[in-house]
């Protein structure tokens, strides 16, 4: 350590000082009092997070926000270096990006992948910091059931507007694809109808917002509903190869299909009958 | 023995005596076909190229060629009410409302693939035996047609259904087609019957796909057989096998049964495959449009190569008196398919102008030993292979977590690097099993049987080998090399003077140089155990 100047180092030492925890947890706590304190009198969102009886949750979500988030996004959501503020975001955003797994980020890839979910990742902590990060600057609120059952979305409709905006890189049937310095697109197979919806509304990591005006609520449960559809459907033609078209259907062709046929061919001039001349 | 009912014996003797049908069979029911599995890989193709046939006719009474445009209304939910053409509409009418039609869909579409991979597979044989060598040429350069031919007729079908897929591929045909200088637009316009898609391209596959394509592959194919008929088959070297005989079994009853049996099994694959392996699945794709385009648009694996040489192409474009130029497109279009087709129709000529070997050859070589022939082989190969693999990489990509630039970026290495390497290692490994050849042959094969001798030194018995194998090692033929030496005075002979000449000479002389020659000048019985009496290693003696 002795000069390095290298301050990741420095920090990282500081970090594991017996007294940091301690330190951590001062903090935390005088921000969860002073920041409920400044927060509780001003700010309009926060008023009206108080008259939906949700300031709790947005207390809690602070909290929450602070143990697993303010690391990398601020202590109060600004952002730094690592990663961007999240003031604004919504809701949203956060039920995607918490209930997916890829928040909080295991580590700085190019891209956060889908993981299973932490243990203190519940539905009733997710609430909370979506109302805490609600809370700071408004954004995209998660949708309503309703609006993304599949059942009341038209699916033909919905594939029009699925291969027009999501198949260029997510495949044809969500199965996903590459993108370029090492991000992809990923499969859209264990997205929920929420997650889709808020991905779209959103626009997580490389993926374009695709807002009201762009593609209304309505268009997205029918987007949803072909995107569910399609994955439940049983191939009628039998394995369906991973569905990712004329790769897997080519392997197969050569490594069952012309390896049967030589076999065959093996088998069948075994057996030689020899004539003496 | 009673005789032949008068039913029958009439009957023949009536068509013996008018079209000479008798002779005719007994002659050729008696024709000799070797019995080696590599000479049924060409069958694949063409057991597969029937069952093309009947399936595609069955396909044709429901398919409506046509770009007008309809509202889905079928039984496949996800697009009722979709406008699409009526082409894509009575693909999925086929696929969905037509008995059997999907089954019926999906078995043409895996023949397909294995009419175009058996053609590989047997071209590949032909290659690396010498079977294309004097007299067999023009069959080679027929079957090169029937290869050019085979991925046309698959471009041609896989757009007819007008998925979004196929469309990926007609646009990149496109794309090639305006790519050509000059005439470039004149050609699509005249393909398209106006600007891209237009209305016309459907019907114009339609029929180049199943009445011209399939008629010339026909024809062809039937001279090919013919040929094939009328100068016999090669055979690999062996025991009583000559350049004048065939050794094998004859035509009826056995190899009538065997390859009655081998259609069987391709239609038994083939009907596996389409029945549990879903192909082409065109209502997943959507109706074509061309302002969409699905990630992982591939094209059929026979195109791969093509795909992968765009991939890998950099944006190249020159401008020359205010036209483009588009080197990104045309490169990769022509290249490596002019490299690969070319190639394969040029190499016997090439092969027999460096070795000036103009004598007739009906045994087969084995790989080994003609190792620059085989070495060559795997480099086109390894070209192909790469292309092929790189066709793919965005699928390799997304599947296996590689950044998508870092497979573009090692492509274009790859392709150069890997088919020298391939050359390289083939090369070697022909040698090294040449010279096991020739020391089973000189040293005769290890018999398991430990020897203690007077001196109390043990040592492992090694037997002549078996006559079969024996003579099969034998088959190796010397390679010609053309003369290049000079003569008493001093001069080289005539063809080796100029530039061109002494080139022809330098490769006839790497071409053909035998560097591991049969050595049979030991003794066979117990050698191992004389060479032990001078040698501390049985084994190391002759070297």
């Amino acid at each position: 350590m002795i000069g390095t100047g290298n301050s990741v180092n420095s920090i990282t030492a500081r970090r594991r000082h017996p007294l940091a925890r301690y330190a951590v947890v001062a903090l935390a706590l005088g921000l969860l009092g002073g920041g409920y304190a400044v927060a509780a009198p001003g700010g309009s969102s926060a008023d009206a997070a108080i008259a939906s009886g949700k300031a709790d949750d947005v207390a809690q979500g602070k909290s929450l926000f602070v143990a697993h988030c303010a690391s990398c996004h601020g202590l109060n959501a600004e952002g730094t270096a690592k990663a961007p503020t999240l003031v604004g975001v919504g809701a949203a955003a956060v039920d995607f990006q918490v209930s997916t797994g890829r928040m909080p980020a295991a580590d700085a890839g190019p891209q956060a992948p889908r993981k299973p979910l932490g243990e203190w990742v519940t539905p009733q902590a997710i609430d909370d910091l979506a109302a805490y990060v609600q809370s700071l600057g408004g954004g995209p609120a998660r949708p309503a059931a309703e609006q993304v059952d599949p059942a009341k979305g038209d699916p033909a409709k919905g594939g029009e507007l699925f291969r027009a905006n999501c198949i260029q890189c997510h495949n044809f049937v969500g199965a996903g694809g590459a993108l370029t310095y090492g991000k992809y697109a990923p499969p859209l197979n264990p997205a929920t109808p929420t997650q889709i919806y808020e991905a779209m509304a959103t626009g997580p990591q490389a993926m374009p917002v695709f807002n009201d005006s762009t593609i209304t609520p309505d268009q997205k449960r029918d987007m949803i509903a072909y995107i569910t559809h399609v994955r439940q459907q049983v191939d009628p033609g039998g394995s369906g190869l991973g569905r990712i078209g004329p790769v897997t259907e080519g392997l197969v062709a050569w490594i069952v299909g012309l390896s049967l046929l030589i076999l065959a061919a093996i088998w069948i001039t075994a057996k030689k009958r020899r004539t003496h001349a | 023995m009673d005789t032949t009912p008068k039913a029958i014996s009439g009957v023949s003797t009536f068509l013996d005596d008018r079209i000479g049908a008798g002779s005719f069979l007994k002659r050729n029911m008696r024709k000799i076909f070797p019995d080696h599995w590599s000479f049924l890989l060409g069958e694949i193709a063409l057991y597969s190229f029937i069952i093309l046939l009947l399936t595609g006719t069955f396909l044709t009474f429901w398919f409506k060629p046509s770009m007008g445009e309809v509202v889905y209304s079928g039984s496949y939910q996800p697009l009722v009410g979709v406008k699409m053409s009526e082409a894509y509409a009575s693909a999925l009418n086929i696929s969905f409302d037509v008995r059997g039609g999907l089954l019926i869909r999906q078995i043409h579409h895996w023949a397909a693939l294995l009419f175009i991979a058996g053609m590989m597979v047997h071209m590949l044989r032909v290659f690396f035996t010498g079977a294309y060598r004097k007299p067999r040429e023009l069959n080679w350069l027929i079957g090169v047609g029937l290869l050019s031919l085979a991925l046309l007729e698959g471009l041609t079908g896989y757009s007819l259904p007008d998925d979004l897929l196929s469309g990926a591929g007609l646009r990149i045909t496109e794309g090639v087609m305006l790519g050509i200088p000059v005439v470039g637009t004149y050609l699509t316009f005249l393909l398209f019957g106006g600007e891209y898609p237009g209305h016309d391209v459907i019907s114009r596959f339609f029929t180049i796909h199943i009445l011209l394509i399939p008629g010339i592959l026909l024809a062809l194919i039937s001279a090919h057989m013919v040929l094939m008929w009328v100068q016999k088959h090669t055979q690999m070297p062996g025991t009583g096998r000559t350049e004048k005989n065939v050794v094998g079994a004859p035509f009826y009853p056995t190899f009538m049964a065997k390859a009655g049996a081998f259609t069987l099994f391709t239609f038994g694959v083939i009907a596996l495959l389409g029945t549990f392996a879903q192909i082409n699945p065109i209502w997943l794709f959507g109706p074509y449009t061309p302002a969409d385009i699905s990630a992982g648009s591939q094209p059929d694996f026979y195109m791969g190569f093509l795909e992968g040489s765009l991939r890998l192409m950099p944006s190249w474009e020159i401008n020359f008196l205010d036209h483009t130029v588009s080197l990104s497109v045309l490169i990769p279009a022509l290249v490596p398919l002019g490299i690969v087709m070319t190639g394969l129709a040029l190499y016997p000529f090439i092969e027999q102008w460096v070795t000036g070997d103009r004598r007739e050859h009906h045994t087969a070589d084995r790989p080994r030993n003609n190792p620059h022939r085989t070495a060559i082989g795997f480099t086109g190969i390894a070209f192909y292979g790469v292309l092929w693999l790189l066709g793919a990489n965005d699928e390799i990509s997304a599947n296996f977590h590689i950044s998508l630039y870092e497979t573009t970026i090692f492509g274009r290495f790859a392709i150069f690097l890997v088919p020298a390497l391939a050359y390289f290692v083939a090369y070697r490994i022909c040698i090294g099993l040449q010279r096991k050849d020739a020391e089973v042959l000189s040293h005769g094969v290890e018999s398991g049987v430990i020897k203690r001798l007077p001196n109390g030194e043990y040592i492992e018995v090694h037997t002549p080998a078996a006559q079969d194998i024996a003579d099969h090692i034998r088959g190796k033929k010397e390679i010609p090399i053309i003369e290049s030496g000079v003569d008493g005075d001093g001069i080289p002979p005539k063809g080796a003077r100029t530039a061109i000449g002494r080139l022809r000479a330098k490769a006839s002389e790497a071409y053909g140089t035998d560097h591991v020659p049969l050595d049979e000048g030991h003794g066979h019985d117990e050698h191992a155990a004389i060479g032990a009496g001078d040698h501390s290693d049985g084994h190391r003696d002759g070297h």
